[in-house]
């Protein structure tokens, strides 16, 4: 080649180079491992319009051009082999896997928690969905009244194609970092929402109300869009712990909030301990706009999770509450970004973290104010709590302040279930594990009090359990 | 009070080490029901420490025998000791983040009653006893002693005296800190807990407290013992001469 290409010119014959007319059987002859072969079938599986495949093909090359993060767990994210990963399973072959192969321990979580029989199937993977129906028409019809799009995100390219190609990919760059543009390779399921304008989202949306919900996809893509005055509550996973074979599960969220819109995005992640969750959240926030991630984190073996707003509009708020538990042999390495590059600008970041065992949490932290944008305010706080002596917690906050009318706060505390927290609610008769539990409890109850009550009681339930055997 | 019943508490021989130091040196209480006793001393006298011993905490050991309503519970767990009808009422009471006081209080009452209450059965008697004691009722969605004034701290360990109905309550210097006011309705407080037949010993600084609760017995504790038993009017003879009179040279002690 007489010249290099640049990243314009790629992509452009990818058609000739890849392509091939039997994407089912690539899949059977080569199920694991990532090439552009892989790329192009799931483009093609999927009939996906050229600008997608030509995205999907350009993100690959850059997944394989950057580099593996060189902070965070690095130890552990040496070890994750893309290779041995599946990047995409058919629905048919979603059912195939049996009960019998699903670990006991997960097992006796959903007895435990109460789970029905059809949504323990699913939730462990071995059934492809667990359907409403009932629910699911309700709220469809509401949704359609007000004009409201709710779909998973294959069909919004399908249904909706002009307003996923305007957003798709602007909040989040395929170039924003290596699982970015993994996502952005090889991406698969997801929700896509549009608020039109002045319009209010009553229900929390989840996508548990979606008809053929690809609701616990590894590479699932988010977006939503809420127009001018819209509000959404959106929310994400369930406490009950999710079960899944494949190791990686990389999503991307992209939130666009317009003028005096309002999006809260609620998750709730509980993935088996032997799945790397490393997703990538951003919000971009209009004029008057609020954003609002409430993000909690219990399972999973490593976790790197930043939900950023990025305050784009004069008076625009971000806040980001989160919670993380760091059971033994887990890593949470969560945070959040807040971006002000406008005037009257807000922010609040809430961090709270559990450690137990030999668990560890991290926060990592970063909060830009761009010069020139004056009167910004903006508040972190990170709340670490350490049961026994081996769990650790460690703070990364970054602050980069480039202007000089803000105002900043900061404050960092970590702290043990202390000897006499404990002989105070002992000597009141509560006996150990009664007396550690309601310390823990209290140490979330911000947190809690933010989710609706389904989803309060459960995490409850669900710390309980977590906390068991933690005494001494 | 009944002059014939038993002791609810009593104590005999009790020394308490923190590490190697002894700072209890020899106690014995016998304490009826529905009998106040204080104990009074100086600071540093080893008082706080001999409540919080008696209580159960793990900082201290405690060698001797402790006894509530006659049965040996000196081995036993604090939270033990409270289900069996023990409290003590804190100098310093924690603060518990995010647990509200009612959501605190209704495990507590659940605990030591030894059944889950009704919540509409305990908070008709939670707020009739927060009335009591003059709290504002949005005291119960407050979190437990989390940025509250001394004052109201005390106030809430009283309403969990008055709510736990303990056959026994040691009281660690619930009248520090309190204005007039306060003062008053924490001896109201002490007051109903005594004519409920809960036998109470109360460990003071000063005597002022005494002028709203009248002990029926008043012990002066100094390095770490009983050196004086005597009634009400030895508090003002201490109030009148201060402790110096009774340093345990002085009295004949070591």
């Amino acid at each position: 080649m007489a010249s290099t290409p640049t990243v314009a010119d790629i992509g452009s014959d990818y058609n000739r180079r890849y392509g091939f007319h039997d994407p089912e059987e690539y899949f059977m002859r080569t199920p694991k491992g990532l090439s552009h072969e892989v790329v192009e079938a799931i483009s093609l599986l999927k009939k996906e319009p050229e600008w997608m495949r030509v995205f999907r093909h350009k993100a690959l090359d850059i997944f394989l051009a950057k580099p593996m993060p060189t902070w965070g767990d690095t130890a552990r994210l040496a070890t994750i082999d893309f290779d041995d990963i599946t990047y995409y399973v058919r629905a048919t072959e979603k059912q195939e896997k049996s009960w019998d192969d699903v670990p006991e321990n997960v097992k006796r979580t959903f007895d435990r928690l109460g789970i029905p029989e059809a949504e323990r199937k699913f939730l462990a993977g071995v059934s492809a969905q667990y359907e409403s129906e009932v629910v699911y028409h309700s709220v469809k019809e509401e949704l359609t009244k007000q004009g409201v799009i709710f779909l998973d995100m294959d069909s919004g390219l399908r249904e909706h194609e002009e307003i996923v190609r305007r957003y798709f990919g602007t909040v989040i760059p395929s170039a924003d970092n290596k699982f970015a543009a993994l996502n952005s390779a090889v991406w698969s399921g997801g929700s896509f929402i549009y608020v039109p304008k002045n319009t209010e989202v009553a229900i929390p949306l989840q996508a548990y109300f979606r008809i053929n919900a690809e609701r616990m996809g590894q590479f699932e893509r988010t977006l939503i869009i809420a127009d001018e005055g819209a509000k959404v509550h959106y929310i994400e996973g369930c406490t009950a712990p999710v079960y899944s074979s494949s190791s990686l599960h990389s999503a991307v969220v992209e939130l666009i909030a317009m003028k005096g819109a309002r999006i809260r995005y609620t998750t709730i992640q509980n993935w088996s301990n032997n799945i790397y969750n490393l997703v990538t959240k951003r919000a971009v926030a209009d004029e008057d706009a609020v954003v609002e991630w409430v993000d909690g984190n219990i399972g999973s073996g490593l976790t790197m999770k930043y939900p950023a707003v990025i305050l784009k509009g004069e008076r625009a708020h971000g806040e980001v509450l989160s919670i993380a538990f760091a059971g033994p042999g887990q890593h949470q390495d969560a945070g959040a970004k807040m971006i002000h590059l406008a005037p009257h600008t807000t922010s609040k970041i809430t961090s709270k973290s559990i450690s137990k065992g030999t668990g560890r949490s991290s926060y990592r932290g970063l909060v830009k104010i761009r010069n020139g944008a004056h009167g910004c305010k903006t508040s972190v706080q990170c709340d670490a709590l350490l049961i026994g002596d081996a769990a650790r917690t460690d703070t990364y906050p970054t602050m980069e302040i480039d202007e000089d009318q803000v105002s900043v706060e900061h404050e960092a505390r970590v702290s043990k279930i202390g000897d006499e927290q404990l002989f105070y609610l002992r000597s009141r008769g509560l006996k150990d594990d009664q007396a550690r539990l309601m310390i823990v409890n209290g140490f979330i109850e911000p947190f809690v009090k933010e989710l609706p009550m389904e989803y309060a009681v459960e995490l409850n339930r669900l710390i309980e359990l977590e906390m068991e055997g933690s005494v001494g | 009070m009944n002059e014939n019943a038993r002791p609810v508490f009593s104590c005999h021989g009790v020394h308490v080490r923190i590490g190697e130091k002894e700072v209890v040196k020899g106690v014995d209480l016998a304490v009826l029901p529905g009998e106040v006793h204080a104990i009074m001393g100086p600071n540093g006298s080893g008082k706080s420490t001999l409540a919080n011993s008696l209580m159960g905490h793990p900082a201290y050991a405690l060698t001797g025998t402790v006894e509530l309503a006659g049965e040996d519970v000196t081995a036993l767990a604090p939270d033990e000791k409270a289900r069996r009808g023990m409290f003590l009422a804190f100098q310093y009471p924690v603060a518990v983040p995010g647990v509200t006081v009612a959501s605190f209080l209704r495990a507590a009452v659940s605990a030591v009653r030894g059944a889950d209450v009704p919540v509409r059965e305990f908070r008709k008697e939670m707020l009739a006893r927060m009335e009591d004691l003059e709290m504002d009722p949005a005291f119960a969605g407050r979190y437990l002693n989390d940025g509250f004034s001394g004052g109201e701290k005390k106030r809430v360990e009283i309403l969990q005296l008055l709510m736990l109905k303990p056959k026994f309550a040691l009281l660690d210097e619930t009248d520090s800190g309190l204005d007039i006011d306060a003062l008053k309705v924490v001896a109201k407080g002490i007051n109903a807990a005594a004519s409920n037949d809960t036998g109470m010993v109360l460990v003071t600084h000063y005597q002022r407290l005494l002028n709203y609760v009248r002990p029926h017995v008043v012990h002066v504790f100094m390095d770490g013992r009983i050196v004086r038993s005597g009634g009400p009017e030895l508090a003002l003879e201490l109030e009148e001469r201060g402790y110096d009179w009774l340093e345990p040279a002085a009295v004949g002690g070591v």
